[in-house]
């Protein structure tokens, strides 16, 4: 129903803190947007700048393609789920869902038909005589995203909704939330800082660090492409293993021999610029006796510690002078102590220059 | 629910309480016995003799125009200082919470009021508005209002109960501000997003949820207006012009202690008891109902 547009945001605060430092997204009509980033990197800032909480220091946000720097947030007609919920204690669940509907006048009888048909889509009917402290966390989460739907607004906006949920409700919400902001067709903003579910729910991806975009595109492409060691260590669990490398004091400037951090050479040939040499666990092979060598980059590592998770188990070497993981399916034979040789092929190797960019 | 904490030893917990139960039972107890008991006396004016009369005390200050002028004054005082003091504390706390800059030193200034002592408050009223000499009463004269707290009985109960609540005032601004800290912002920010204008989100959101405070200083600010102003009362007005500004508690200390009448005296302490009592257990029972604590 409407799409934002973020032209060079940035935000000062009082004290002098530039939380966001020049951002632009553009989120077209119906898709959901994630922004994701470590603790402190404006993700929160810039929502509630979207949401017109925060008033934006320079640049410019419009919605539905009209400018809304001056429009407070009564007249955005968004909708936010905050990360404590903000449910109105006082009120009961259902004067909770009703309340933004009889601010904007809405007729008394359109208001209980839409309460109660939302109630029903989330499975709240039974609690709409409840007050919020009468509810468990889930079920509160529920009610906040049940205000937020019930209006129909032209934006959602979640600020980490699920933190405050345990692993498996969280799971189940994350497939809930997904299911019903394609249905609803409301296009989305969402803030988190876990990768994972920046990763499933998210159509744009917008990797955040330090007040400024770090990498923006699909979910996918990012985390086969990631555009610095920021992004390669922030996406995929656990993240990407980085190497670095520095070239043979007296090899040629133009095509230098790359050696590891131990003075090992690497074997292969890497771009010039290379000073660091990323790979996914996933995509590391242990050579055992059956499997024939056949990636381009071998190293041999020593088992430090080995995390079996069910299907699939994770090792912690040592390798090349630095730590890397190696993910085996199903039970791994290593033990910690032991000394194996790893392969990667050449396909899957990312090299990164000295300032972390992808080279 | 918190778990119960159970004391093994069962003498110490009765020591322990102890000294505020003995505390209570030599300053509260004991004088409101004596109240009890010497409401039922009559005393000759010289204190020489004394006889057990029953009710007859409380029968004849119940039929006496006089007392029952003094309720009428004293609700209207009690009512107008309470109301005053809240509004006008309430307003303040929510000025203050939206001023930007130094935000502690307008807080500050505000909460000085209290440290005056009542009778010191009532002197500077009573000269601030002295139709002679008042700076204040000057100045309402010359804006062409006739004003005259010495001889005009609604104007003397206007400049007390301006007195009275002025010095609430502060008490009731520090709670209120702490109450409004205590309202969590993002609930605000959610009743913004959700389309209510700042006034409709004071009502619907912020006062709601500022009862517990209300209730707790409109509890404190009818005892305080019943019990506490006797010091302003003496320095402002002396109960007059006449009797339009003599409350129940100034009432109980003109006929003891000026008039003597002793007797009478202390059956009108133990009424005042008796109205502060249900005026509190009313409050609990009825208003509370409609306060919802978080
Ligand atoms: N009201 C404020 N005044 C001054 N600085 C602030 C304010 N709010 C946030 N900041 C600063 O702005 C930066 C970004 O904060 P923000 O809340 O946007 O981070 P975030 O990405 O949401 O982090 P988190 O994942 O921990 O929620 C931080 O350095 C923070 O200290
Ligand atoms: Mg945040």
């Amino acid at each position: 129903m409407a799409t934002v547009d973020l032209k060079d945001v940035r935000k000062v605060y009082p004290g002098g803190v530039e939380a966001v430092k020049g951002v632009s997204i553009a989120i077209p009509d119906k898709e959901l947007c994630v922004l994701v980033g470590p603790s402190g990197c404006g993700k929160s800032t810039l929502l509630r700048m979207i949401a017109g909480l925060e008033t934006i220091s320079s640049g410019t946000c419009a919605i539905d393609g009209k400018v809304v720097n001056a429009v407070g947030p009564t007249e955005r007609d968004i909708a936010m789920v905050f990360q404590n919920y903000a449910l109105y204690p006082h009120m009961k669940v259902y004067d909770n869902m009703a309340y933004g509907l009889r601010n904007r006048g809405t007729p008394k009888d359109e208001i209980d038909s839409r309460v109660r048909s939302t109630a029903k889509v989330l499975e709240l009917s039974h609690l709409l005589d409840r007050r919020p402290r009468e509810l468990s966390g889930g079920q509160r989460q529920r009610v906040a995203m049940g205000r937020a739907i019930v209006r129909n607004p032209k934006v959602f906006l979640f600020d980490e909704p699920l933190s405050n949920l345990d692993a498996k409700l969280r799971g189940q919400m994350r497939v809930e939330i997904k299911n019903l902001q394609r249905s609803l067709g409301v296009t989305s903003v969402y803030v988190t800082h876990d990768q994972l579910e920046a990763m499933t729910l998210a159509d744009i991806l917008v990797v955040m660090n330090a007040g400024l975009v770090e990498q923006m595109g699909a979910p996918l492409d990012i985390y086969e492409k990631p555009a610095s060691t920021f992004v390669a260590s922030f996406i995929g669990a656990p993240p990407m293993n980085l190497l670095a490398v520095t070239a043979k004091p007296d090899s040629p400037a133009n095509t230098p021999e790359k050696l590891f951090a131990n003075g090992a050479s690497l074997g292969i040939a890497a771009p010039v610029h290379a000073a660091t040499l990323g790979f996914r666990p996933e995509d590391a092979d242990v050579i055992g006796e059956g499997t024939k060598p056949s990636g381009a980059l071998k190293l041999s590592a020593t088992v430090e510690a080995v995390e079996p998770v069910g299907a699939e188990s994770f090792l912690y070497c040592a390798a090349a002078g630095g730590r890397i993981v190696v993910r085996v399916s199903g039970r791994a034979a290593a033990k910690p102590g032991d000394r194996l040789e790893v392969m990667v092929p050449a396909g899957k190797l990312h090299w990164f220059d000295s300032t972390g960019k992808r080279a | 629910m918190t778990p119960r904490v159970v004391f093994p030893n069962r003498v110490l917990p009765y020591l322990l309480v102890a000294p505020q139960l003995a505390i209570t039972l030599v300053f509260f107890y004991w004088p409101a016995a004596q109240a009890l008991y010497q409401s039922m006396l009559k005393e000759d004016p010289f204190g020489l003799k004394s006889k057990f009369v029953w009710f007859d005390n409380f029968k004849k200050v119940l039929a006496d125009p006089n007392y029952l002028h003094s309720i009428k004054v004293t609700v209207v005082f009690s009512v107008a200082t309470a109301a005053v003091a809240m509004i006008a504390a309430l307003l303040l706390a929510v000025m203050a919470e939206k001023v930007v800059r130094s935000k502690g030193l307008y807080r500050t200034l505000l909460i000085w009021p209290y440290a005056v002592a009542p009778a010191i408050a009532g002197m500077l009223f009573l000269f601030l508005f002295n139709p002679s000499i008042g700076s204040l009463a000057i100045l309402l004269r010359k804006m062409g209002i006739a004003w005259d707290p010495v001889l005009n009985g609604t104007d003397a109960m206007i400049l007390l109960v301006a007195a009275a609540s002025w010095k609430q005032i502060s008490y009731n601004f520090l709670f209120f501000v702490a109450g409004l800290q205590a309202i969590p912002k993002t609930l605000i920010e959610a009743a913004a997003i959700d389309g209510a204008k700042e006034v409709k989100r004071f009502w619907t959101i912020v006062f709601p949820l500022l009862a517990p405070t209300t209730f707790f200083l409109l509890v404190i600010n009818t005892t305080y207006a019943f019990f506490d102003t006797f010091g302003i009362v003496h320095a402002v007005t002396g109960g007059g012009p006449g009797k339009a500004t003599e409350t129940l508690v100034y009432k109980v200390y003109n006929d003891g202690f000026v008039n003597l009448i002793l007797g009478s005296s202390a059956a009108q302490s133990v009424i005042l008891m008796i109205i502060v009592i249900a005026l509190t257990a009313i409050q609990f029972r009825y208003v509370e109902r409609k306060v919802h604590y978080g």
